[in-house]
């Protein structure tokens, strides 16, 4: 049907119509009403603290902590880049060595089966645990920073795509088999694709995690003096007292945060949108 | 009219001999199967759950082998000489309806635009040509089922295996795909080996039905159903029709009696 078909047959249809509003209505909502949230969020938290007087060095409001991101803004871009530097490059680690470990798993049982647990062990440790001992092992803040950041985001990307990779349809299976398909063939043409969306599902926990692993990374190592982005200047600036810093700071993690969400929720809408179930937009 | 002798006359394809299967040591899944598969032949196998005909096919297409017995073909199997369609249409839901159809022929190296004719053949006998650039899930589940069809008839094999390919179809949509089917065989000359549980389904299509009875899976009768092709709406309502289905009826229900 047309566009302009599809137009008419709202207009005929009352109840068509209607829920056509409500469409339109839910669109604008889902942006409009988390932006209502954080005006009034942010406006609760203004008149919180300027009718109870309370000093900034206990909790600032929103207009010193914006003073402070302008006013410290070339500090805060460094540290922000900084931050974003290795939670980046780990995802992308992570990415490679995830993935790779899980294409690696899935050619050779034998391999999994040596290997997997100790993935897991490395999973299951507290990275908070182990950061002070690369620490020792790796000379360089940034290198070992990255080190922790990847051991965090590699293992939702790894058994996620195990279990992709797994997950092709067995008939279909069987039909390369039948058809005589090499094994690289199967991988290529079967696997990978109906590994994407676990993938990409890993991806997205991984592209958070390895944020957190960042940020603890920076807590535990950038106590000896190096300095290194976001989070270690709110350790900083917290032994100096300097609250509405550690405020901006903060700030700026969490819209980092959101930011790297987003991109990989835009990737797997992508990669998705013209046959995963969890990507289409089905007609009511 | 003996079932063996109806097409015994049609250059033989593949002999089974005394085939049986047993999986993990104690669960026999099929007893002692003889069958001649002669070239042009439509066979039914015919039976209720558990009697061994999905493990007949599976043998036949050599994804399992026999623990007694052989499967023999009378030229040696080349590429492309079997097709296989599954009762799901098992088709990958990344891929477009034309690059579901070229898997055939894409594993064995072929590029899409030096097949692209073959491609485009096939989804024209199964009446889907204008559906190559769309995804699985944005057809019916009759026109899946046809674009499965089409993969399997992609390579023109010598013989085509069925598995109960139209079970989960609504009636209308299987009357329509059985007529089909029997239009597209004559059309590249294929042998079937289709399993069904439906009598109806048996009698319309085959021109031998294999019935089988379970525990264990074995062969029980063999039924001709020596009536001219091509068969039409007017077979479906002849008196040849429904003494066929009434026979193939009466030796299902002496399968299952003899499970029971």
């Amino acid at each position: 049907m047309s566009l302009a078909e599809t137009a008419a047959a709202a207009a005929a249809d009352p109840e068509e119509g209607a829920r056509a509003r409500a469409r339109r209505i839910e669109a604008w909502a889902r942006w409009t009403l988390p932006v209502a949230v954080l005006v009034l969020v942010i406006l609760g938290w203004h008149l919180f603290v300027t009718l109870n007087r309370i000093p900034h060095y206990i909790l600032p409001g929103p207009v010193r902590v914006a003073e402070v991101i302008v006013a410290d803004w070339p500090v805060l871009w460094d540290g922000m880049l900084v931050t974003a530097k290795i939670a980046l490059y780990a995802l992308a680690l992570a990415v490679l060595g995830g993935g790779g470990l899980a294409v690696l798993f899935s050619l050779s049982r034998w391999t999994e089966m040596s290997f997997f647990p100790y993935a897991v062990i490395l999973q299951v440790t507290p990275v908070v645990a182990i950061a002070p001992l690369i620490k020792i092992a790796v000379d360089d803040a940034f290198t070992s920073a990255l080190v922790c950041a990847w051991i965090v985001a590699f293992f939702p990307i790894l058994s996620n795509t195990t279990m992709g990779l797994k997950s092709a349809d067995h008939n279909l299976r069987d039909l390369y088999r039948i058809y005589g398909a090499t094994r690289w063939q199967r991988l290529r043409y079967l696997e990978l694709p109906s590994a994407l969306p676990y993938f990409l599902t890993g991806l997205r926990i991984g592209g958070g995690l390895s944020l957190i692993g960042a940020v603890v990374a920076e807590f535990v190592i950038g106590t000896a003096g190096t300095g290194l982005g976001l989070a270690s200047m709110i350790q900083e600036a917290s032994y100096r007292l300097n609250i509405p810093r550690m405020f901006a700071a903060l700030a700026l993690i969490a819209l980092l945060g959101v930011a790297i969400f987003m991109a990989l929720t835009l990737l797997s809408h992508l990669l998705l949108r013209r046959w995963h179930e969890s990507a289409v937009r089905r007609e009511a | 009219m003996d079932a063996a002798s109806l097409t015994a006359a049609r250059p033989r394809l593949l002999t089974m001999t005394g085939v049986g299967k047993t999986f993990g040591g104690d669960v026999e899944a099929l007893r002692g199967m003889s069958l001649e598969i002669n070239e042009g032949d439509f066979i039914s196998l015919l039976g209720p759950s558990g009697c061994g005909k999905s493990t007949a096919l599976r043998l036949i297409a050599g994804l399992i082998h026999p623990t007694r017995g052989s499967i023999r073909w009378d030229r040696p199997k080349g590429e492309g000489d079997l097709g296989v369609v599954f009762q799901e249409p098992t088709l990958m839901p990344w891929a477009t309806v034309e690059d579901n159809v070229w898997l055939p022929l894409r594993l064995r190296g072929r590029p899409r635009a030096a097949v692209r004719d073959d491609i485009m053949s096939a989804l024209r006998l199964v009446g889907l040509e204008g559906f190559a650039r769309a995804y699985p899930r944005e057809l019916s589940g009759g026109m899946k089922m046809r674009v499965s069809i089409a993969r399997a008839m992609v390579t023109r094999p010598r013989l085509i295996l069925m598995d109960e390919p139209f079970a989960a179809l609504d009636e209308i949509t299987r009357f329509r795909l059985n007529d089909d089917l029997l239009a597209m065989k004559a059309e590249i000359g294929c042998t079937v080996v289709f399993v069904t549980h439906s009598v109806f389904e048996s009698v319309f299509l085959s021109d031998r039905i294999i019935v089988m009875a379970a525990r264990p899976g074995r062969v029980i009768r063999e039924l001709a159903v020596d009536e001219p092709y091509p068969r039409d709406e007017s077979f479906r309502t002849s008196a040849a029709y429904v003494a066929h289905c009434r026979a193939a009826s009466e030796a299902l229900h002496e399968a299952m009696g003899e499970a029971a």
